[in-house]
């Protein structure tokens, strides 16, 4: 079985092993947290030693060329060391506030010490410590400094809690990414646009609405925002006054089940650009009513907010 | 092929009697599988054994899989090319190489 060295320490990988698993039943530090190869937080770099290429899919070509890899898919058939990572993919970054936007949705904004490129929509990893990493879409646009995160608190969720209940501005932090190909795409401004989200699926959305209203989108927003109870409707007066400065953008608040919302107010969605995120199993669903609906699959960008893996 | 894709896929999903079979395939995955579905059916270039077919739909097998299924999803293929103008001999040449999968696609 191949050995992955890492630093001065070494593990064998069991049969069918990925190295992520391997070095964590060694006790080896990691960073990761989806362990399916979408997040990229677990991202590491080989020094010596061919990584199989599934292991590399996603990743920019120039972070491929130099070794590096997604050690939570990588069962690999030779040896491999692993070397220095840090400086070059991840971020350091500091907690420049913490405001609740509603009961159970924290705002999180972040202060960069270095460059960080990204479309309003996209994610990026959070790294709290050495090794805690979650995936949080990025609620801002570029132009407005500061990157803002909505952070929902999940019941002894590690992250969430630690945010809510630990953290204080000025912590530091560090961040990776970004990921994801949920954004918006200038071109053709006339295009009708559908964007609906759960909980704190809003926060991608709330990017990309302000960022095609900035590149100047002239076809119809519409903006659907779920939640199971009033409380969970968050930016609610910010979304409205974005409304009554933009013609062309609607936002429809509501605690029905979002897809019937949607339904009701907009039958036919053939010609549609739609961007859909928050809970996979409403994300899944709402794909296939938009498309039904006639939207083409292409049109159709989603992030489903999957819970990270333990 | 990408309008077509979109077309037979809008079908199934809205024909009741299989749909439920695609319930809990992501639609990113079902769509690239159509599209695999489409190559196979014009006697394109595929990856796909027989013995593919039969792991493939294994599970849907288990629930129930059967030659209506079959008939219904073969009949969309049929109406989705007539739809977008493709001449009835091509059509009957597709039904005929989807025809050849079923006992593979069944299980039998
Ligand atoms: C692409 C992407 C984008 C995301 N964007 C955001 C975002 O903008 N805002 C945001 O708040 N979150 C977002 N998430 C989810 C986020 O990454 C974390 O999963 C979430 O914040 C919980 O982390 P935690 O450490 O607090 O809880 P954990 O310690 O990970 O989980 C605590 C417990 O809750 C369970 N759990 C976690 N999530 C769920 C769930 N959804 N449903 C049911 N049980 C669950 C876990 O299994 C565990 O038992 C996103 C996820 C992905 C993949
Ligand atoms: C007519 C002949 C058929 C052909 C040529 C065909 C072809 C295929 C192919 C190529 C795959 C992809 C396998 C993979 O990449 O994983 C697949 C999977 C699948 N097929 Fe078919 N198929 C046929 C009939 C059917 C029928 C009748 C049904 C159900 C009504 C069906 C439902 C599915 C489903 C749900 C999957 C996905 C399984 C999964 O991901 O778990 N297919 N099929």
């Amino acid at each position: 079985m191949p050995t992955v060295t890492f630093g001065n320490r070494s593990c064998e990988l069991a049969q069918g092993e990925t190295v992520l698993d391997g070095l964590l039943r060694h006790d080896i530090p990691a960073v990761h947290a989806c362990k399916t190869g979408s997040c990229g937080s677990c991202m590491l770099r080989a020094v010596s030693g061919q990584v199989p290429e599934v292991s590399q899919i996603g990743l920019k070509d120039a972070w491929r060329a130099r070794g590096y890899f997604l050690p939570c898919v990588c069962r690999p058939t030779e040896d491999i060391e692993i070397g220095e990572t840090a400086g070059d993919i991840r971020v350091a970054a500091r907690i420049a506030s913490l405001v609740p936007l509603s009961g159970n949705v924290l705002q999180v904004r972040l202060v960069l010490d270095g460059p960080f490129e990204f479309r309003a929509g996209q994610y990026l990893t959070l790294i709290a410590g050495d090794t805690l990493a979650r995936s949080y879409s990025i609620a801002s646009i570029p132009s407005d400094g500061p990157l803002e995160l909505h952070v929902r608190r999940m019941p002894n969720g590690q992250m969430s809690t630690w945010l809510f209940d630990d953290a204080h501005e000025g912590d530091a932090v560090r961040i990776q990414g970004p990921s994801g190909e949920c954004f918006y795409v200038p071109g053709r401004p006339d295009q009708p646009l559908l964007l609906v989200g759960t909980g704190t699926g809003l926060a991608p959305l709330y990017g990309i609405v302000r960022d095609a209203l900035a590149c100047g989108h002239r076809g119809p927003i519409h903006l659907f925002h779920g939640a199971l109870r009033p409380e969970g409707l968050y930016l609610v007066d910010e979304l409205n006054a974005l409304a009554a400065a933009h013609s062309n953008f609607t936002y429809t608040p509501t605690t029905d089940p979002i897809e019937r919302a949607v339904a009701g107010s907009i039958p036919k969605l053939d010609g549609y650009r739609a961007f859909v995120c928050g809970d996979p199993a409403v994300v899944q669903l709402l794909k296939r009513k938009i498309f039904l609906a006639g939207a083409a699959m292409r049109e159709i960008h989603a992030d489903a907010f999957l819970p990270s893996a333990a | 092929m990408e309008a077509a894709v979109d077309a037979f896929y809008r079908k199934v999903l809205s024909d009741d009697t299989v749909a439920h079979f695609f319930d809990d395939v992501d639609m990113d995955r079902q769509r690239a599988k159509q599209k695999a579905f489409l190559t196979m059916a014009f006697g394109g270039p595929h990856n796909y054994s027989g013995k593919d077919m039969r792991t493939a739909h294994a599970r849907l097998v288990v629930n129930g899989l059967n030659d209506a299924h079959f008939d219904a999803i073969v009949g969309h293929l049929g109406a989705t090319l007539a739809e977008l103008g493709v001449a009835p001999d091509l059509i009957q040449q597709v039904a005929a190489i989807a025809e050849s999968t079923r006992a593979d696609v069944l299980g039998r």
